[in-house]
């Protein structure tokens, strides 16, 4: 504090409680109506306090879906969304991690050409080129799999820049001890460079962890058959239902526990969230 | 930008990096390069035949009363999705910054947004603004303004730009909030000292050493808006009422998988490179330039 201006401290306060409620009445309303019953929901204006119906709303969603969006249950998209949110996060960041440490420890020919191919994927969202990558997942018969919703998805110039990039920090003399003392590139790799890097890989697995959890159109691409459906990609199919009303309850539900894991990764490990944000964007 | 101290292996870096590699060629480098090509070939109805066309199909896009109606949408969404989400993120960064008390709290109130995917914002705002069940459509028409998203063009886009901007404003804050903490106290102290009001310390002192900040986040949240935002648009307007809210990447994606349109499609896909390309070459000319001092 500069100097003492009382009616700045309760005007900065006035603001940032405003800040909040903008950031957080859309998740309250959202809560309220998955726990009230359907015909409460018909009209506005709809209630602003929980009602009563949270545990059967939400063992409906979960165990049986919503049968407009074809009965797919929530519990289903969830595991799908987990499956390919941390095989995109660990593949990320093994692949990454070693592509990272033979262009800084070793020498030979290609080396900037092949940094230069990872850098290139910078460039190349999936939003830039969905058909011909949807073309190449259905000639490689990867629709409808794991595989198809993670593999793509998996080369990261960012993680790849991340490592190097602290890689280049480690002194030069931890490298020189281990070769005196004998040590190869594996083990100078597993023994050393591992356990050093794990906030590194720590604070990455919180970006990447809600990177793959939140795809949508890629998932959207892939997947023709529903018991591969991910949540956030499937609740599309629940409010643009044809012909009627969508059932807000439940949809509302569904919502809530889409963008469940991903907050509690985030609100959890705040201090490696922010770290991977800020690292991650140099 | 390697060590001196190296490892010399026939086989193993080559092994090392196979598998970022393979991957960078089989699913970026190959379809970019098939967008590519079919940009310049048109294909037949039944998709038996294809000819080369040089630009036509990129003469056709520009032609199109549809694609150029698209490109100002993206235009004034982006614009005005950055705008907002700044503008707001940058309101609330300076005053975290001011408080002592509680700065913790609000910090973490603030952030978990980033954790929300942009198609479930789209659907919360959607909820929100539905014309028979949202509370925001409710109190509108109190104040007599009949809001109707699912008719009304501008409603539709406003519906998008409020769900995307306000899914950005965790990240705009983080970054504002670094910037703020890295401005030099003395500066700030010594033009209290000298009577310049706080309004005055921000637009004269604050918000020019935040520069470098704001340019970086204007071009992130472009590219936010260009590209991370299909999830929003295909979640809750799908692109209508008669494409009012058919943003750039929604088109590629509709002409592409409901309208089978290969070569625009792809034509529209290799626009959007560019797009990406010199954003991304924006991006880093401001890294190296920030580097240097």
């Amino acid at each position: 504090m500069i100097e003492n201006r009382p009616w700045l401290a309760v005007l900065s306060h006035l603001v940032l409680l405003v800040g909040v409620a903008v950031i957080v009445l859309p998740i309250w309303i959202t809560f309220v109506a998955s726990t009230h019953p359907g015909e409460v929901l018909m009209q506005a204006p709809i209630p602003m306090w929980p009602g009563d119906k949270f545990l059967e709303n939400y063992a409906l969603v979960l165990g049986a879906g919503v049968e407009d969006a074809g009965g797919v249950p929530v519990g289903v998209m969830l595991l799908n969304s987990l499956i390919m949110a941390l095989s995109i996060t660990f593949g990320k960041i093994a692949i990454s991690i070693i592509a990272a440490y033979a262009i800084v420890y070793f020498e030979f020919p290609f080396r900037m050409f092949c940094f230069w191919i990872i850098f290139i994927t910078l460039m190349l969202p999936v939003e830039v080129r969905i058909l011909p990558t949807f073309a190449v997942v259905a000639n490689l018969e990867m629709l409808n799999t794991y595989a198809g919703l993670s593999v793509p998805l998996i080369a990261s110039a960012t993680a790849t820049f991340l490592f190097r990039q602290f890689f280049l920090t480690v002194p030069e003399e931890l490298c020189e001890a281990a070769r005196i003392d004998g040590a190869g590139p594996f083990k100078f790799f597993i023994d050393i460079l591992l356990p050093l890097s794990r906030t590194n890989m720590a604070a990455l697995f919180v970006i990447l962890f809600i990177y793959g959890w939140n795809q949508y159109l890629w998932p959207l691409l892939v997947t023709t058959d529903e018991s591969y459906y991910t949540i956030v990609m499937g609740i599309q199919r629940m409010v643009n239902v044809s012909e009627q009303l969508p059932v807000w309850n439940l949809v509302m539900a569904t919502t809530i526990l889409a963008m469940l894991p991903p907050v509690i990764v985030v609100v959890g490990m705040q201090k490696l969230f922010v770290k991977g944000l800020v690292e991650v964007e140099k | 930008m390697h060590k001196k101290v190296i490892f010399r292996h026939r086989w193993l870096p080559y092994a090392l990096l196979f598998p970022q590699l393979a991957i960078t060629i089989v699913f970026f480098i190959w379809p970019a390069s098939q967008a590519l090509y079919q940009s310049v070939l048109l294909e037949d109805a039944f998709g038996l035949s294809s000819k080369f066309v040089a630009l036509e199909n990129f003469i056709a896009l520009f032609e199109d009363p549809h694609y150029l109606g698209s490109f100002k949408v993206t235009i004034v969404f982006s614009v005005a999705v950055a705008f907002l989400s700044m503008g707001f993120s940058l309101l609330l960064a300076v005053m975290a910054d001011r408080v002592i008390k509680g700065s913790m709290a609000y910090k973490t109130l603030l952030i978990w947004p980033y954790a929300i995917a942009p198609a479930v914002s789209g659907v919360l705002w959607f909820f929100m603004f539905n014309p028979t069940v949202g509370i925001n459509a409710w109190l509108l028409r109190q104040m007599g303004y009949d809001w109707n998203h699912y008719l009304d063009g501008g409603d539709a886009l406003l519906l998008i730009i409020i769900a995307s901007a306000w899914q950005q404003i965790s990240y705009n804050f983080l970054f504002f909030l670094a910037g703020l903490q890295a401005i030099p106290r003395s500066l700030i102290e010594a033009a209290a000292i000298d009577g310049a009001s706080p309004m005055k310390r921000f637009w004269t002192i604050i918000f020019p050493l935040l520069s470098p900040t704001t340019f970086f986040l204007l071009v992130v949240n472009i590219v936010y808006a260009f590209f991370g935002t299909f999830g929003v648009v295909h979640a809750t307007t799908d692109g209508g009422p008669y494409g009012a809210t058919s943003i750039l990447v929604y088109k590629v994606f509709n002409d592409g998988f409901v309208g089978l349109d290969l070569g625009g499609s792809a034509a529209q896909s290799v626009i959007l490179m560019a797009i990406v390309i010199g954003l991304t070459v924006v991006q880093f000319r401001y890294v190296e330039r920030q580097v240097e001092y």
